[in-house]
């Protein structure tokens, strides 16, 4: 199909730069809330994108319909279009990197609500409420500088919260196969997790130490994922990333990766391929990501994280903490006096620069004293810097264990988290106020 | 085969596999945007987007099926029937549906200039003068854009309504950002990402970016050296354009009703108000009236059905500082005992309808904000929103500002950086003791609402106000 398209367009836009992209998108999610499946939803959807830049003007465009009224629409439009003196140009020919691992099954809603049953049954009672999510990616791009691509992602998400006398406990995880989710597993773990949160007291706020669960650093993550690592906020000025510099601890590496078991898209949506990227060496921070605009504008070569669908920017979409030798179990041992965190939630950047952050816990917290976990607490505020957490000395200990978390507003997109001991975390206030 | 029959054929397709209730939609949405960056075009799409989404009710729980092409309707029928049923693995009790008439009918909003007509090239310009204006005035990062979506859709029910309707919906605006010492400073107008409503291009041309684009760039970097928010408890003044976000998440969200059933409990949240409370909860003062009303012309969230069918129309949310209606939808209506829906949409053909807010706003006070800031002897005024966070039951709430002055014996003082402010709702409303008549309706064009994620647009008449004993200055 695309490359039948492709030869269309090249015949309507002689000696323009093109680029085609199809996307075929099988995507299902069974949502379930007060313990039953209330909402239940499939596409299975193809799209068509057609990038043209001719005689330094460039536009965007994309259908679910014809192709050729795309084309046309192209041919009808572009000399219209205003000059855009920054096209850096296409992707050269390139090879993919690896090829992604693939569930080999095709899970259809019975074996969805299967999972969904798993998790709502093992909560024992407590009233339960999330998504089970799998997606099927099929993905060609073809360009006139010769570079043509063809993969197949798949992905299968749960995210999941049962709860308990106001308190909510969450259990996510995310895989590359729905075989590969244990709803029942999680749904265990969120009832427990609810079950331990009776009597909660409100602590004033203040600075406290914490021992971040990964669901809990996946908000590091994510925030790192859109203002952070993110080349086009560098060339502005809006980035906290000063490469070479030592602004993490020494414990801390963080790095992007489609193939390290996670199912992500191997190429991005400018055609170039994916790969291994090192954002963070032992504290030290080696770069961001970049598409093809923002890596010309600052000299240097995409790391393949174009978007397709805003100008945000570049964004890493598959970044992970490397593990370190503990467990959430040793640092909390470790904890003198401390806060246990489950989750954040809400969490919004207040400057991109200093990556300032405000939010609440979510989903449990608890007081830590003399190694031991004391009673559960009331959620906090909190407005707190993400680097300035991490930064050399801060951080005192980081798990083994590196789980898969989903992102739960995109498809093919996640984290992959350790726990975290940290030296302290701002809480500004009680969530009652 | 025409629209109103493709949606047809889905739901005799999923009536047919089962289902007791069926409804679909075709839809055909154009969308085109534009941005620039320090004088350059840099973004220029043009999307189109066309399929057909069939919802099916079996027992407790909808099944949903999109496709693209209109070959398959039958199948898509099919298939939301066998979703639907697939859900019976994890069963509730039956869900009923509160009674629509059905009808046949078209609706189409205003537009005095079609957008889409607008030539690139004229719009390009408008963007690229704005930039150049923004940097020429000391900005160091020069940003506009501008959003055009034009949808029609084609629904038809199980029950016998069939009802197309035209809306095109169009918004721009223009943002400066100055680089300091370890912190940026940003201006934009009319509002952080704009402003938009269910209007054509004269939309566009009445909030005139050319003539803001020197202030918001001098701003910006006057930010960059201005004192600190000071921290404490004081008299809040905010502008409109921040009271349509304090409205947007302190309000309209709460009162969704599927939150306040806990249907959207693990992702979107709860809602702190309890349905037993309906028509006799305090949410704030008596000055406090909020509606929500899809048919104000021209507002972004006005429409002439929604997408169960159900015809707009005005109700009142908060009356006199008092609780008494909500956000809701035919199902979650039925469950909840109320007898009207009204506020149920999808952003696209292949995403289920779910409770959205329509425009949720604020009825004038008898103030302007000349007066409010007049009678204010020690105080803060803060406008366009920076940054906004709020708890999953939509209580505790930080919202961070652009800009922010002082206001001392009746005048604005000094201008504040980073001013950011904290509550709890209620209280917070019930604080409020001066509000403007000064209405605008602003539209929010990103809210985001369920899953698979779906962005809503929404629109909040607001207006300045005044609320008391307020926490300001809170920061790491």
């Amino acid at each position: 199909m695309i490359d039948q398209i492709f030869e269309q367009a090249r015949k309507a836009l002689p000696g323009a730069d093109i680029e085609v992209t199809v996307e075929h998108n099988r995507a299902a999610l069974t949502r379930f809330a007060n313990s039953f499946i209330h909402q239940n939803v499939a596409e299975d959807t193809t799209t068509v994108g057609l990038r043209v830049h001719h005689e330094g003007r460039t536009i965007a465009l994309s259908t679910t319909a014809d192709p050729q009224a795309l084309i046309d629409r192209a041919a009808a439009i572009l000399g219209d279009a205003p000059r855009d003196p920054g096209w850096p140009g296409l992707a050269p020919a390139a090879s993919l990197a690896g090829t992604p691992q693939l569930d080999p099954t095709d899970p259809g809603p019975d074996a969805r609500a299967e999972v969904v049953r798993g998790f709502v049954e093992a909560a024992g009672g407590l009233s339960t409420a999330g998504y089970c999510r799998t997606v099927r990616w099929a993905g060609s791009y073809r360009n006139s500088a010769g570079q043509a691509l063809d993969a197949t992602a798949t992905s299968a998400d749960m995210d999941g919260i049962a709860r308990h006398d106001g308190a909510d406990g969450v259990a996510r995880r995310h895989a590359v196969q729905l075989s590969d989710i244990d709803g029942a597993a999680l749904g265990a773990r969120a009832a427990a997790s609810a079950r331990a949160q009776g009597d909660p007291v409100e602590l004033p706020p203040g600075r406290y130490e914490v021992v971040l669960q990964p669901e809990a650093v996946a908000d590091i993550l994510s925030n790192f994922s859109y203002h952070g690592f993110n080349g086009k906020y560098l060339n502005d000025g809006r980035c906290f990333a000063h490469l070479g510099e030592a602004q993490f601890d020494p414990a801390v590496s963080i790095y992007d990766d489609p193939f390290a078991g996670v199912g992500g898209r191997p190429f991005d949506h400018e055609g170039t391929p994916r790969g291994h990227l090192s954002l963070v060496e032992h504290g030290v921070t080696r770069t961001v990501a970049y598409d093809r605009r923002s890596a010309a504008e600052a000299g240097t070569a995409s790391t393949g994280h174009a978007l397709s669908d805003d100008n945000w920017g570049p964004m890493a979409v598959n970044l992970a903490f490397a593990g370190g030798s503990s467990s959430a179990e040793q640092m909390i041992s470790e904890m003198r006096r401390g806060i246990l965190v489950s989750d954040f939630w809400y969490t919004r950047v207040l400057d991109p620069r200093t990556l300032v952050i405000t939010g609440l816990t979510r989903n449990g917290a608890w007081l830590v004293e003399h190694g031991e976990i004391v009673r559960p607490v009331r959620n906090f505020r909190f407005t707190q810097g993400y680097v300035s957490a991490l930064a050399p000395g801060r951080v005192l200990g980081i798990g083994a264990e590196v789980t898969p978390l989903p992102n739960i507003r995109r498809e093919l997109q996640n984290v992959s988290c350790p726990a975290m001991r940290l030296a302290s975390w701002n809480f500004t206030g009680g969530a009652s106020g | 085969m025409g629209h109103f029959d493709a949606a047809q054929a889905a739901v005799s397709a999923a009536l047919d596999a089962g289902a007791r209730y069926a409804d679909a939609r075709v839809m055909h949405k154009r969308y085109e945007s534009m941005s620039a960056r320090n004088g350059d075009i840099e973004d220029l799409v043009s999307d189109e987007s066309a399929g057909l989404g069939v919802r099916a009710l079996v027992g407790s729980s909808w099944g949903f099926f999109a496709v693209p092409d209109m070959e398959r309707v039958t199948e898509a029928g099919h298939r939301a029937a066998e979703i639907a049923r697939a859900s019976a693995r994890v069963p509730s009790d039956p869900i009923d549906l509160i009674p629509v008439p059905a009808q046949t009918a078209s609706w189409a909003s205003e537009c005095v200039i079609d957008p889409l007509a607008v030539p690139l090239s004229d719009k390009g310009d408008l963007l690229v003068h704005a930039t150049k204006a923004i940097r020429e005035h000391g900005a160091d990062l020069a940003e506009a854009h501008y959003q055009i979506w034009d949808t029609r859709k084609w629904f038809v029910s199980s029950e016998g309504h069939r009802i197309d309707q035209h809306i095109r919906e169009c918004g721009a605006g223009i943002s400066a950002t100055s680089v300091g010492d370890g912190e940026t400073q940003r201006r934009s107008y009319p509002a952080g990402r704009g402003q938009f409503g269910t209007r054509g291009w004269e939309l566009v041309n009445e909030i005139d970016l050319m003539a803001h684009a020197a202030r918001v760039a001098e701003e910006s970097r006057a930010l960059l050296s201005a004192p600190l928010c000071p921290s404490g408890e004081t008299a809040l003044i905010l502008g409109g354009e921040q009271m349509c976000l304090q409205i947007h998440e302190s309000v309209g969200h709460a009162i969704e009703l599927d939150r306040i059933l806990g249907w959207e409990a693990a992702f979107a949240g709860t809602s702190w108000l309890d349905l037993s409370r309906l028509g006799n909860l305090k949410y704030g003062s008596e000055l406090m009236n909020i509606t929500i009303d899809p048919t104000i012309p021209g507002a972004l969230g006005s429409f002439g059905f929604d997408d169960e069918g159900t015809p707009a129309a005005k109700r009142y949310a908060v009356r006199n500082g008092q609780w008494v209606g909500v956000l809701a939808g035919r199902d979650s209506a039925a469950l909840a005992g109320l007898d009207y829906g009204g506020s149920v949409r999808s952003d696209g053909w292949s995403r289920l309808p779910m409770v959205r807010m329509t425009n949720v706003g604020l009825e004038p006070g008898p103030h302007t904000l000349e007066e409010i800031i007049a009678s204010t002897d020690d105080g803060v005024y803060m406008e366009n929103n920076r940054s906004w966070s709020i708890d999953d039951r939509r209580l505790n709430f930080q919202f961070g500002c652009e800009i922010g002055y002082e206001v001392k014996n009746g005048k604005l003082g000094r201008m504040l950086r980073n001013p950011t402010y904290t509550g709890i709702g209620p209280r917070f409303w019930s604080s409020m003791d001066m509000l403007s008549s000064e209405i605008v309706n602003w539209g929010t064009p990103n809210c985001g609402k369920g899953q698979p994620s779906q962005t809503g647009h929404t629109g909040h008449p607001a207006a300045p106000a005044r609320f008391q004993h307020v926490r300001v200055g809170v920061r790491s």
